[in-house]
C-alpha cells in the first residue's frame, strides 16, 4: 500500500493529501494524536511536490508514538511530567525516516510511558478505537494503530516492551511487528523498560511492515545492543510451502475467547493450505511469563524515570522551590499518573535490599527458562502461531480499575519480549465488529520467515481490506 | 598516632582521556562556561543511551595492574539508584559485582619509618556526576547551581582497605597513588577535582564516620585531623560516635553532618542491560605489555644504575616528571651529583616557587654540573643560577655566570686574598693562637669579600688556616 501511495504522490500531490489528512484528524473523536507537526510536515510536503526526492519514502506521512524523540516536536510520552519537553535531537528512526523523505506529522497517544495496554493512562484521555469508538484500541502504542486504521496516517511507529505494538495491531485489525531485540536501534526511544522494548511499524499491509523495517532496522553505534539488519522485502512474496509452524498449547485453551481461537485456528488452516504443516508444541514456563515481566518491567521503570525531576525539563512549578527532596518529590506527584506511580513504587520495592534475589533475580531466572523454551522450540519448527490477544478490543473504563484482568490480557505478547524474538500481529478474522490478530513468532533475527509466512496469509485471505467506518 | 583505623575511597578523574566515558563529549572542560560541554547522552535527556568509551576501561585495567590488582575475567556495568540534582538520570552508571580490578596492595613507608604494603580492596568504573556549586555554605546554602560539564567523566574508584593509621599515612598513600597515576599517563593532578577523596575513619571500638567529597591531599589531612580530634572528645565525653555521612568544609577546616542521598543508603544496585558484558580476560596480555616502568621498580634501578643514595633515588622517582628530567641530566652529567643538585637544591627551589619540573631544562642542569665538576663556578653560584632562571631573569647558566660574576676566583687570586687577609687581621691571628677556632671565620669571611664570593668558603677555609699557622 506504501509503495503504491508512494507512487501515486508523484503524479497528484503530497501537499493536497497531507491536508486531508490534517482535516480528517481536526474532525476525528479517535484522539489518536497527542501533537501535530502539521506546518512543518505541510511545508516538507511542499518540498516534495516541487522536488520529489528518491527516497524509499519520499512524500509518504508517518505517525510516530509520542516516546520516540522527534526534533523540534515535544515528546511527552503522554504524561504531564513531560508536558513542553521537545528533544534537542533525533531518535535513530526518526533520522532514518527523514533520511528517506518520510514526512513526520506528529506524535501519536499512548498509555502514559507505555504502561498499558488500553492507551486509557493517557494524560490526554484515552484512544478510541475506530472499529468501535466506545472500545479501546489497545495499547500502548493505541495511538499509532488507532490513526493508521482509522486513516488518518498510512503508517505508523510503535513502541513494544510487553505487547505494545501487537496488542493495539490486534485490536484494531492491522499489522504490528515487535523486531527482535537489538534489531532497531533504542536511540531516541524514551525508556520504559530498556532491556524489553523495541520500536516497531504499525501498518495496513506486510508487505509496508516489511519496507518500514527496511529503513529502520540495522546496526547503530549509539545503540550499544544494536545488531546488522537483515533483507525483508526481497523475499516477501516466496511461499510457504513445507514452513513447519508450532501450536504452543499453552497459548490456547482456558480465558481465550472462543471466536478468536476460532479465528486463529481457522488461520493455522489457511497457512496449511498453503503447504506450511503444523505441529503442537510446549513452552512450558509460559504461565510464569506475565509476573516474571512486570517484576523485570517495573523495576526498570522504577530506574528509568528517575530522571524526571523537572530540574532540567518537562513539568516545573514556577516561584521559589523548598529544598531539593521537597521539590522534586512534588513534581513527580504532580507529573505522574497512578498507573506510573504504581509500577515506579512496585519496582523500586521488586529492586530494594532483602527483595532483590526474591523479585528482579528470580525473575531474570524465569526470563532464562523462557528464552530456553522458545530455543528448544525453534529446534522443532520454523514459526509459532497463536492468537495475539486472547480477547478482542474491551470496552473503554471496563478494565481500568481492574489492573489484574488489565494485566492478563498481556498473556500471549510478554513472552516474546522475554526472550527477545520477533513476532507479527496480522489481522486473522472478526468477532463481530471488532478485529481479531494472528500471532506469528519466530527465532532470533528471523523476521524475514516471520514476514514472509504472514504475507502469505494476508495474500490468501480478505481480512486486511476491511476499513472501519469511522464517523 | 595510636588506635586511629583509616580506609579510603578515592574518585580519579581519567582526565587524560580525550572523552567522556559514555559519549563523545570532549573532557577538557575545565576554564569552561558552565554546562557547555554536554550532549543528550550526559544530559541523561530521554531517550539517549550510554556507549562505552573502550579507552576508559583500558585504563581502569592498566591502573588495575599498577596496583598489584587481579583483573576479573568478565565485568559488567550496574546502575547505582538516588536522587540527586547532579545526577541528571536518577541513577549513575557504576559497577558492583564483578568490577573490573580486586584485591591489589600498594607499598608505602609508615609514619614508623618501615615500609609495609597498604590492601586495595577494588578499583572500578564509574561516571562522575556534575557539581552542585552552593551560594554560601553547603548547610546554609539560599540556592545551589548545577554544572553538568563534569557529568559523565570517567572515573576510577579505588578503595583500600583500613589500613591506614594516620593522616599523614593517608596522605603518603595518596602521593604515591597519584605518583603511579602518573607513571601510568592516566591522570593529570593538577587539575582542579581531578582526585577526591571519601575518607573512612573510627577510633578502635568506635563507629565509623564517613567524610565525603574531600578535594586536594592538604584538606584529606585535615579533615582527617580534626574528625579524630572530635571523635576523641566525643568519647572522653562519654558520647557514642553515630555512624554518619560528613561533609568537609575548606573554609572552616571542619567537618559537618550532612544528610544522606538516600535514608537507609539502599542504592537498588542492578545490572545496566544498555551496555554489555565485557570479557576482558583477553585485554590484559596487551595493556600488560604497554606498562611502563613503576616508582618502585625505578627507585631500585636509579640506586643499581646510578649508585644514588635510597633517599635520593625516592625522591627523584616520586614524580615521572622529575624523573625524566633526571635521566635527560645523567645522559651527559656525573649521576650522584646531579642527583643532589635536582633532589635537594632545584626540588626545593622549585617548591618554594610553586613551580613544576617543565619550568627547567635539562640542557641547563647539565651546564651546572658540569661547570661544579669542572670547578668552574661555587655551591652558591650554583644556586646563584638555578635562582636566576627560575625568577626568569633570562640567559643560560654560562651567560649567567659572566653577567652576574659567578665565575670561581683563580688559585692565584684566592692565595693572595689569603695572604693579605691574614696580614691585616692581627687580632684575629692572636685568639685563634690562643684557642679561639672561631676566630678563623672572621679572616675568611675577608677573604670572601675580596674575591667577591668567587671562592669556595670550605677551600679558603683549609688556606686560612694553614697561613695562619705559618704565622
Amino acid at each position: 500500500m506504501l509503495l503504491e501511495l508512494k507512487a501515486s504522490l508523484r503524479s497528484a500531490s503530497a501537499e493536497e493529501y497531507l491536508c486531508r489528512l490534517f482535516e480528517k484528524i481536526e474532525k476525528s473523536s479517535l484522539n489518536a494524536f497527542t501533537t501535530l507537526a502539521r506546518e512543518k510536515a505541510i511545508e516538507q510536503a511542499r518540498q516534495f511536490d516541487k522536488n520529489p526526492g528518491q527516497g524509499l519514502m519520499a512524500g509518504v506521512p508517518i505517525a510516530i508514538k509520542a516516546c520516540i524523540s522527534t526534533i523540534g516536536i515535544e515528546t511527552n510520552c503522554s504524561s504531564r511530567i513531560l508536558r513542553g519537553y521537545v528533544p534537542p535531537y533525533d531518535a535513530h528512526v526518526v533520522e532514518r525516516l527523514k533520511a528517506e523523505g518520510a514526512i513526520i506529522m506528529g506524535k501519536t497517544n499512548m498509555d502514559e510511558f507505555a504502561m498499558g495496554s488500553s492507551t486509557e493512562t493517557s494524560a490526554f484521555g484515552p484512544t478510541k478505537n475506530p472499529w468501535d469508538q466506545t472500545c479501546v484500541p489497545g495499547g500502548s502504542s493505541g495511538g499509532s494503530a488507532a490513526c493508521v486504521a482509522g486513516g488518518e496516517a498510512p503508517c505508523a511507529l510503535g513502541s513494544d516492551t510487553g505487547g505494545s505494538v501487537r496488542c493495539p495491531a490486534s485490536f484494531c485489525g492491522i499489522v504490528g511487528l515487535k523486531p527482535t531485540y537489538g534489531l532497531v536501534s533504542r536511540f531516541g526511544l524514551v525508556a520504559y523498560a530498556n532491556s524489553l522494548e523495541q520500536i516497531g511499524p504499525l501498518t495496513h499491509t506486510v508487505e509496508d511492515t516489511a519496507l518500514l523495517m527496511e529503513i529502520i532496522a540495522g546496526h547503530d553505534w549509539r545503540d550499544t545492543t544494536s545488531a546488522e539488519k537483515g533483507s525483508y522485502l526481497a523475499g516477501l512474496k516466496g511461499d510457504v510451502r513445507g514452513l513447519k509452524i508450532g501450536i504452543p498449547k499453552e497459548y490456547f485453551g482456558e480465558g481465550v475467547n472462543t471466536e478468536v481461537e476460532k479465528a486463529v485456528w481457522d488461520a493455522v488452516s489457511v497457512l496449511e493450505n498453503l503447504g506450511a504443516k503444523w505441529q503442537e508444541v510446549s513452552l512450558p514456563h509460559t504461565r510464569y511469563a506475565l509476573a516474571a515481566y512486570y517484576v523485570i518491567a517495573m523495576s526498570e521503570a522504577s530506574s528509568n524515570l528517575a530522571r524526571f525531576d523537572g530540574l532540567r525539563y518537562g513539568l516545573r512549578q514556577l516561584g521559589e522551590d523548598e529544598d531539593w527532596h521537597t521539590t522534586f518529590s512534588e513534581i513527580r506527584a504532580k507529573g505522574f499518573g497512578p498507573e506510573v506511580k504504581k509500577r515506579i513504587l512496585l519496582g523500586t520495592y521488586a529492586l530494594s535490599a532483602g527483595y532483590y534475589g526474591r523479585y528482579y533475580l528470580k525473575a531474570l531466572k524465569v526470563r532464562t527458562l523462557i528464552k530456553e523454551d522458545f530455543q528448544r522450540a525453534f529446534k522443532d519448527v520454523d514459526l509459532l502461531a497463536s492468537p495475539t490477544m486472547p480477547i478482542p478490543a474491551f470496552k473503554i473504563g471496563e478494565r481500568i480499575n481492574d489492573p489484574l484482568s488489565l494485566y492478563m490480557a498481556d498473556v500471549f505478547t510478554v513472552p516474546i519480549n522475554l526472550a527477545g524474538v520477533p513476532a507479527v500481529s496480522v489481522p486473522c478474522g472478526f468477532a463481530g465488529r471488532l478485529p481479531i490478530g494472528l500471532q506469528l513468532m519466530g527465532p532470533h533475527f528471523g523476521e524475514a520467515t516471520v514476514l514472509r509466512a504472514a504475507h502469505a496469509f494476508e495474500a490468501a485471505t480478505p481480512f486486511h481490506e476491511r476499513t472501519p467506518e469511522v464517523v | 598516632m595510636d588506635n586511629v583505623i583509616i580506609g579510603l575511597e578515592i574518585h580519579v578523574q581519567l582526565n587524560r582521556l580525550q572523552s567522556k566515558m559514555f559519549c563523545g563529549c570532549s573532557t577538557a572542560y575545565q576554564n569552561s562556561e558552565p554546562n557547555t560541554h554536554t550532549c543528550p547522552v550526559c544530559l541523561g535527556l530521554p531517550g539517549s543511551l550510554p556507549v562505552l568509551n573502550r579507552k576508559a576501561v583500558e585504563c581502569g585495567i592498566k591502573v588495575g595492574l599498577a596496583l598489584n590488582c587481579t583483573i576479573e575475567e568478565e565485568t559488567l556495568f550496574y546502575r547505582k539508584n538516588y536522587y540527586y540534582p547532579d545526577l541528571p538520570k536518577g541513577f549513575q552508571i557504576s559497577q558492583y559485582d564483578f568490577p573490573l580490578a580486586t584485591k591489589g596492595h600498594i607499598m608505602i613507608l609508615g609514619d614508623d619509618g618501615a615500609e609495609r604494603d597498604i590492601r586495595i580492596n577494588r578499583a572500578h568504573m564509574e561516571e562522575d556526576p556534575g557539581r552542585l556549586v552552593h551560594a554560601g555554605t553547603i548547610d546554609k546554602a539560599k540556592y545551589t547551581m548545577v554544572d553538568y560539564n563534569r557529568c559523565g567523566m570517567p572515573l576510577l574508584e579505588v578503595v583500600t582497605e583500613p589500613d591506614l593509621c594516620s593522616p599523614k599515612e593517608a596522605r603518603t598513600f595518596l602521593d604515591k597513588l597519584k605518583s603511579i597515576l602518573e607513571y601510568l599517563d592516566v591522570f593529570d593532578g593538577s587539575l582542579e577535582g581531578s582526585m577526591r577523596v571519601d575518607a573512612n575513619i573510627s577510633l578502635k571500638g568506635g563507629d565509623r564516620a564517613e567524610v565525603k567529597n574531600i578535594s586536594g591531599f592538604k584538606g584529606v589531612e585535615k579533615a582527617l585531623s580534626y574528625e579524630i580530634t572530635r571523635q576523641k572528645n566525643l568519647q572522653r565525653r562519654n558520647i557514642k560516635v553515630v555512624q554518619e555521612t560528613r561533609h568537609f568544609d575548606e573554609l572552616r577546616s571542619i567537618t559537618v553532618s550532612i544528610r544522606s542521598k538516600v535514608g537507609a543508603h539502599d542504592y537498588r544496585y542492578y545490572p545496566e542491560s544498555d551496555l554489555v558484558t565485557l570479557h576482558i580476560a583477553s585485554w590484559v596480555p596487551g595493556i600488560r605489555a604497554t606498562l611502563p616502568e613503576l616508582p618502585d621498580t625505578k627507585r631500585e634501578r636509579f640506586v643499581k644504575q646510578y649508585a644514588l643514595a635510597d633517599d635520593h633515588a625516592k625522591s627523584l622517582t616520586s614524580d615521572i616528571k622529575l624523573a625524566n628530567f633526571y635521566e635527560a641530566v645523567v645522559a651527559k652529567a656525573a649521576p650522584k651529583l646531579a642527583a643532589v643538585w635536582i633532589a635537594d637544591v632545584l626540588k626545593g627551589e622549585l617548591n618554594y616557587r610553586n613551580l613544576g619540573i617543565d619550568e627547567f631544562r635539562p640542557e641547563h642542569m647539565v651546564d651546572i654540573v658540569q661547570m661544579l665538576e669542572q670547578k668552574k663556578i661555587t655551591e652558591d653560584g650554583a644556586v646563584e643560577i638555578i635562582r636566576s632562571i627560575l625568577d626568569k631573569k633570562g640567559g643560560s647558566p654560562e651567560e649567567i655566570v659572566k653577567s652576574m660574576g659567578l665565575g670561581k676566583a683563580g688559585d692565584d687570586a684566592v692565595q693572595k686574598a689569603v695572604r693579605e687577609a691574614v696580614a691585616e687581621s692581627p687580632a684575629a691571628v692572636a685568639d685563634y693562637k690562643a684557642g679561639s677556632e672561631r676566630a678563623l671565620n672572621f679572616i675568611v669571611g675577608l677573604v670572601m669579600k675580596k674575591t667577591r664570593g668567587k671562592a669556595s668558603p670550605g677551600e679558603v677555609h683549609d688556606l686560612v688556616k694553614s697561613e695562619v699557622e705559618k704565622c
